[in-house]
């Protein structure tokens, strides 16, 4: 069966497996056409302050409606468990929904997440009914403490944000797919649209990407392609790949050759 | 949090707002303050000395002299 092919989190379905974040665009309306293109149906936004100054500023809600799309507020740029859990309150009271993306940075240079600090936050999260979606590596044993934790999906990194490298274990990523068992998605480090295939080929859930969309030279042509990439890779997961062989073995039969 | 040497001569309450200083009439609810900075309430979140304010409350907050606010909203991110 093509059709039917669902994936659910925290109780809630969605049809397609791509997750878009919505930074870096050079415009609001460049932005929207990208989400729509990518067929997306939650996209990150981040928490920030209002410019008091200037309130009439275009905001992403006039661009992007939240009503349609489900909107993920996302802690990035918190590096510590209690700046995270103070923003996604605050997102709590703005959006009005606890299905949240929750990550703790480390450090600026490679933003990889620092483990410590995003299991208490974690757990303070779960504690407080939140729905978290957490950023973390691509550790299967970090994944499991994050699961028991409360986590609603593991959002294990490919590569680190905005870097485009692609999986660089697709080892871990598989190790984690099997233990886990809420979904597992591939969030940082996709470049292309054969990076989001794989990542979906090894069983992931789905995948999270913001730069390699908005950083193409045309982000909605990019939108289209990973669109068509994660379903190829779903695809391919659920058809079952065929076995590797060291050696050739011919597609043609060989009785009957004259 | 209070801080009674920003009272204003004439009673009006000096607050932060997003780390500006700014000053609101005697009296002042929040949901007036939020209407005269110009924003949709419906749009924001706010933290009042580090304590979320629930948005069925503005209405009901009085604004107080030395008040720290935080008024937040959606933005683009990854």
């Amino acid at each position: 069966m093509l059709t039917e092919d669902s994936w659910t989190v925290a109780g809630r379905s969605f049809t397609s497996r791509l997750i878009v974040g919505t930074g870096k665009y050079k415009s609001f309306e460049e932005n929207a056409a990208a989400v729509a293109a990518s067929g997306a149906e939650i996209v990150t936004v981040a928490v920030r302050r209002v410019n008091i100054s200037d309130p009439n500023q275009p905001m992403l809600m006039d661009h992007i409606d939240p009503k349609k799309v489900t909107y993920l507020p996302n802690t990035a740029g918190c590096f510590t468990a209690e700046d995270a859990i103070r923003t996604l309150r605050l997102a709590r009271e703005a959006g009005g929904w606890d299905l949240v993306k929750l990550e703790v940075l480390g450090e600026a240079r490679t933003l990889y997440p620092n483990m410590r600090e995003t299991l208490r936050a974690t757990e303070v999260l779960a504690g407080e009914g939140f729905l978290p979606m957490v950023y973390c590596v691509d550790d299967p044993i970090a994944a499991k403490q994050l699961e028991e934790a409360g986590a609603v999906a593991i959002m294990p990194l490919g590569a680190p944000i905005g870097s485009g490298l692609g999986l660089q274990n697709r080892v871990t990523i598989r190790l984690i797919v099997e233990g886990a068992s809420v979904p597992v998605l591939v969030d940082a480090g996709v470049g292309t649209a054969s990076d989001a295939a794989v990542a979906m080929e090894l069983g992931c859930d789905g995948v999270l990407m913001n730069t390699a969309i908005a950083e193409a030279r045309d982000p909605v042509m990019m939108a289209t392609a990973m669109k068509a990439a994660v379903e190829a890779g779903r695809l391919a997961y659920r058809a079952g790949r065929m076995a590797k062989r060291m050696y050739a073995d011919p597609s043609s039969p060989l009785a009957g050759l004259i | 949090m209070k801080r009674k040497t920003d009272m204003s001569l004439d009673g009006s309450a000096s607050v932060k707002i997003n780390g500006e200083r700014r000053h609101a009439a005697s009296g002042t609810t929040l949901a007036e303050l939020i209407a005269d900075i110009g924003l949709d309430p419906l749009r924001v979140a706010v933290e009042r000395n580090l304590e979320i304010v629930p948005r069925s409350t503005f209405g009901s907050v009085i604004v107080e002299d030395g008040d720290d606010y935080e008024i937040v909203h959606f933005v683009g991110g990854g």
